[in-house]
């Protein structure tokens, strides 16, 4: 065989994957795919548990150890059959949560902390450089088998260039499947059928090969015994301690590494596969278990004393001429390093755009970006890791010089991704478990792991000086790194990690227990703890018919762009046998729209924005809160419109009020002139002609004494008319002259009484007064503020219309004030009324023109601003009533 | 769920799940129990330059692939049960007979 015919083997076999992974793709596209989402197919992906380091190295681990490789199986074999401690509610919660990557189910389990994802993010990556490493070694050394048995006269390129091929193919494969489409989802339909299929070649060609050993090489199960029992000598040295350990950390790796979370939870699309993955996964694993030591007891036996036992599988058939075997042999070592790298680096892939890219991105981009840009650059963010992982395993594997025995190589990688062990049970079952615990956790657990195995792992003196090695940093023996507080002569993988384990766990703790979570997280703790204890009928898919199908298409446009949005739905439409470009809103619809929006714009965005149109919310706490900070936006804005809708309202009452008293004030002047000049012309026509019969002059004496004395009152009348009027204006001009003085005020009321008395005398007015209240003295003009008494209490003979007029009079002192009221038992004064009495020229009725002009009341009140006070109607009285209030001391110039 | 709907074979199932549900829980426990046998029956030979106790691979080996396919026999079993009942769950909340606790136990580890 040469080595040209493995070259393009392996090439048909590449381009047979991809042929396979492009039509389960085109299926799923098609939703033809159920069967390619079966829980066989679930289960086969499962296998990617089985790298390269199993299928090579656990043969090379059986050969060194004996069954001590066992324990690399057995431990997810524990987990899986017991899945309904963790894996059933990983699971839920994943599928719940629409959980992206392990990253993500930490991150968002403790407040969405994007530093946490960082964290776990660099963890995954750099815990997964060796064993992206171990495949590229496993593939470079299986090359290497073929050139040496190949043509002589053919040299085989050298490993580093070999592995460097070998990345740079696995980083194209890699980047055309897991970030093909645009609207890549988190779930790799076709990348999963293609795991599948390799899953099946892996399993078959180690069968193959272990059935060829069995029956062919040996004589049957019995000979292997006997071969076993012969060749054992001290191979089989159970060590407890490791024993142990090796089980614990591969369970815990199954859990936690970034590629099984990938398949396990990301690529699941139902709950009940798990069920079934529960017994199918272990067998799998048997049957990957079943032949190793019979293959390394035959191979030790077989092959020249030095050969690799890591690559018996291969050599074994090699050396008995069996070349097809071989080459089936070599296909599925390829493919447990294909498939592991695939899956690895899409999952860290997936993690590093997630939680450390597009962060970073969000925050540093120009505003203004729209969202077709983000979609091209979470692509282009997850082929740039695919390649900067490969090459981070490249340098791993340039670095370590590829010596060490694979399943070490693995192990490394196993104890850095335990480090999330605790934070992700923490997550899964306490609720106390806070985001500052997780935190430092995984901080001090990484930090322990990095520096007594990460570190050394490249060789004393690459990364750490050997004098660190012997004697500890700056010589502090208890800080050597694989003797750690001075505990020596245990397994460095042991010491790594149960010293990386205890601190991660305690620190987790004792950190969850002190600090307090945020609201978030902890509404995100109780999501992920209680996650079964949900209503369990709103579980499951969209309920139909309420969203509606137009609504989904606009929304669907502005992500997928029109023309694939048009196509989609039109292709659902058709599917559903329906014609046009609306399909039915089903539930399968639904959630087949909601997954390749959420390959866009997020899970969490996608999942919202469905919820929001089907009529099915669950919102998130950042959701309510965005929600309540705009509402809060929205009712302050609001509040503010309505105070100035209030002003407004007020303004415009207050204008109308003053338009009324505009309108009214300009008919009452109007009326009032021609009632002046009635009122003046009156006297005017009464003096005329009283003149003229004077300057006939034939009168009789006590005659003209009469027609004078007329002519007399008549221009008194209007004296005092022009007398008021004067007296208003240089009153409404605060030109007035006042003289200022103390006063009593029951003397001064005593005085508007009497002289008010002269009104109407003929009516009794019955006057009810508090002469003890009375006894005030005030600092005032007591001329001017009578005159407003004389005025109040005139009017109010003038106009009760009480049968037996009582007029009360009460004075009250409040503060620096005096009131002083005057209320009688009349009819009171109309409402619509009350404003314009005190209005110049204001009679209410004409019937009882008493004299006056109308302008007594204006002129108290212009007394009364001159006098620091007021008068004004005091409504409610049943009577009219008048309040006049002043102030105690009028001090001068306060007028 | 109402008393009602609830007849008395239906409590009875609704019993059997739940000690189907235990049996799920526990057989991990089982298994390592099992697996972590052989610590047991031999001394450890680890003791410097003496290597007196040799271990029975060839035993050992049979008796972890067997507890191994036991383990997968039983877990086939048990799961298409535990996985059918997780479809009328919400229907019939896990109720034994004579039992009135609430679900608590369903998320407890």
């Amino acid at each position: 065989m040469t080595f040209n015919l493995l070259v393009l083997a392996c090439l048909a076999y590449v381009v047979f994957l991809f042929l396979v992974a492009f039509r389960g793709e085109r299926l799923a596209a098609q939703g033809r795919a159920r069967w390619l989402r079966s829980p066989l197919v679930y289960t086969l992906s499962l296998s990617i548990y089985c790298t390269a380091w199993t299928f090579y190295g656990a043969v090379g681990f059986a050969a060194r150890s004996g069954l001590e490789f066992m324990t690399i199986y057995l431990g997810p074999t524990l987990v899986f059959v017991g899945w309904w401690w963790v894996l059933r509610k990983l699971v839920r919660i994943g599928r719940e949560q629409r959980v992206t990557s392990i990253a993500d189910l930490i991150s968002s389990r403790y407040g969405k902390s994007s530093l946490l994802g960082v964290v776990v993010t660099l963890l995954c990556v750099f815990a997964s450089t060796p064993y992206i490493a171990l495949q590229l070694q496993s593939v470079t050394l299986s090359f290497g088998v073929f050139a040496a048995t190949g043509d002589p006269s053919w040299t085989p390129p050298d490993r580093t260039s070999t592995a460097l091929w070998v990345a740079a193919g696995l980083a194209l494969f890699t980047i055309l499947f897991g970030t093909r489409n645009l609207d890549a989802d988190e779930q790799h339909t076709g990348i999963v059928t293609a795991i599948a299929v390799e899953a099946v070649v892996k399993l078959v060609a180690l069968l193959a090969v272990g059935v060829f050993v069995v029956w062919f090489l040996a004589d049957g199960p019995a000979d292997i015994r006997a071969r076993i029992e012969a060749s054992q000598g001290a191979h089989w040295n159970l060590n407890p301690s490791r024993w142990v350990g090796l089980t614990a950390l591969s369970a815990t790796a199954v859990l936690c590494l970034p590629r099984m979370f990938q398949v396990l939870v990301v690529e699941n699309v139902d709950e009940r596969h798990l069920a079934t993955a529960s017994w199918a996964f272990p067998l799998y694993l048997l049957g990957m278990t079943l032949f190793v030591m019979p293959i390394a007891v035959v191979g030790m036996g077989v092959l020249p004393r030095g050969a690799n036992p890591d690559l018996f599988v291969l050599t074994l058939p090699l050396s008995q001429g069996q070349g097809g075997l071989a080459m089936l042999a070599f296909l599925g070592g390829f493919s447990s390093a294909t498939s592991m790298v695939i899956v690895a680096s899409i999952a860290l892939a997936t993690m590093v755009s997630n939680h450390i890219v597009m962060p970073l991105w969000l925050r540093l981009r120009p505003h203004g970006e729209d969202a077709t840009d983000l979609r091209r650059l979470v692509l282009l963010a997850r082929r740039m890791s695919i390649g900067a992982i490969l090459t981070l395993g490249y340098f791993y594997y340039t670095l370590t010089g590829g010596s060490a025995a694979l399943a070490s190589i693995g192990l490394i990688s196993f104890a850095g991704v335990a480090q999330l062990l605790p934070a992700m049970l923490g997550a899964l079952f306490w609720r106390g478990a806070s985001r500052m615990g997780a935190l430092l956790g995984i901080g001090i657990g990484a930090a322990v792991w990095s520096y007594t195995l990460f570190l050394p792992s490249f060789g004393p003196d690459a990364v750490l000086p050997a004098q660190v090695f012997a004697e500890g940093p700056w010589g502090i023996g208890w800080l050597r790194p694989h003797a750690l507080f001075g505990i020596e002569g245990m397994d460095p993988l042991l010491h790594a990690a149960l010293w990386s384990l205890a601190l991660n766990v305690t620190v987790f703790c004792l950190a969850s227990i002190l600090t307090f979570p945020g609201p978030e997280e902890r509404m995100q703790g109780a999501a992920f703890v209680n996650v079964f204890e949900r209503d369990r009928a709103d579980l499951g898919g969209w309920s139909r018919g309420q969203a509606d199908p137009e609504a989904l298409l606009v929304m669907a446009n502005r992500i997928l762009g029109e023309e694939e949005a048009l196509v989609y739905f039109e292709q659902v439409a058709r599917a559903q046998g329906k014609a046009g470009y609306l399909p039915d809103p089903t539930p399968e619809f639904l959630l087949a729209l909601e997954r390749r929006l959420a390959g866009s714009v997020g899970a969490a965005t996608a999942h919202a924005m469905i919820s929001e149109l089907a009529g099915r919310t669950r919102v998130t706490v950042e959701d309510l809160m965005a929600v309540a900070s705009e509402s809060a936006q929205i009712m302050e804005y609001s509040a503010r419109l309505e105070s100035q809708r209030e002003e407004l309202t007020r303004t415009a009452r207050q204008l109308r009020e003053a338009n009324e008293k505009l309108t009214q004030i300009s008919a009452q002047k109007d009326g009032f002139l021609s009632q002046i000049s009635h009122e003046l012309r009156t006297p005017m026509t009464s003096i005329r002609a009283f003149s003229e019969i004077l300057m006939e002059g034939d009168l009789p004496p006590d005659q003209a004494a009469h027609y004078a004395g007329i002519i007399h009152d008549e221009a008194i009348r209007l004296t005092r008319l022009l007398d008021d009027l004067l007296d208003l204006s240089v009153l409404e001009a605060g030109t007035v002259q006042l003289n200022l003085g103390l006063a009593n005020l029951s003397q001064l009321i005593d005085r508007a009484l009497a002289a008010a008395s002269a009104t109407r005398p003929e009516r009794v007015f019955v006057v009810h007064r508090d002469p003890m209240a009375e006894q005030i003295h005030l600092r005032t003009d007591p001329d001017r503020l009578t005159q407003v008494l004389i005025n109040v209490i005139s009017n109010a003979r003038k106009y009760c219309t009480a049968e037996a007029p009582e007029l009360r009079i009460t004075v009250r002192r409040k503060g620096g004030r005096v009131l002083v009221d005057f209320i009688d038992n009349g009819a009171g004064i109309p409402k619509d009324k009350q404003a314009l009495i005190f209005e110049k020229f204001a009679r209410l009725t004409d019937q009882t023109r008493a004299g006056g002009a109308g302008l007594g009341l204006a002129i108290c009140r212009e007394i009364m601003v001159n006098l620091g006070g007021t008068v004004a109607y005091l409504p409610g009285q049943r009577g009219a009533a008048f309040r006049v209030t002043l102030p105690l001391r009028l001090e001068r110039g306060a007028a | 769920m109402s008393p009602k709907r609830a007849p008395l074979f239906l409590a009875r199932r609704a019993y059997r799940r739940r000690r189907l549900r235990d049996g799920a829980r526990l057989l991990p426990f089982l298994g390592l129990f099992l697996f972590m046998l052989p610590l047991l029956w031999a001394p450890a030979p680890i003791r410097p330059g003496h290597l007196a106790e040799v271990r029975n691979t060839a035993w050992d080996g049979l008796w972890l692939v067997s507890c191994w396919a036991g383990l997968v026999v039983m877990a086939a079993i048990l799961s298409p049960l535990l996985g059918r009942e997780e479809d009328d769950l919400s229907d019939h909340p896990d109720n034994g007979p004579g039992s009135a606790a609430p679900r608590a136990r369903d998320t407890m580890p």
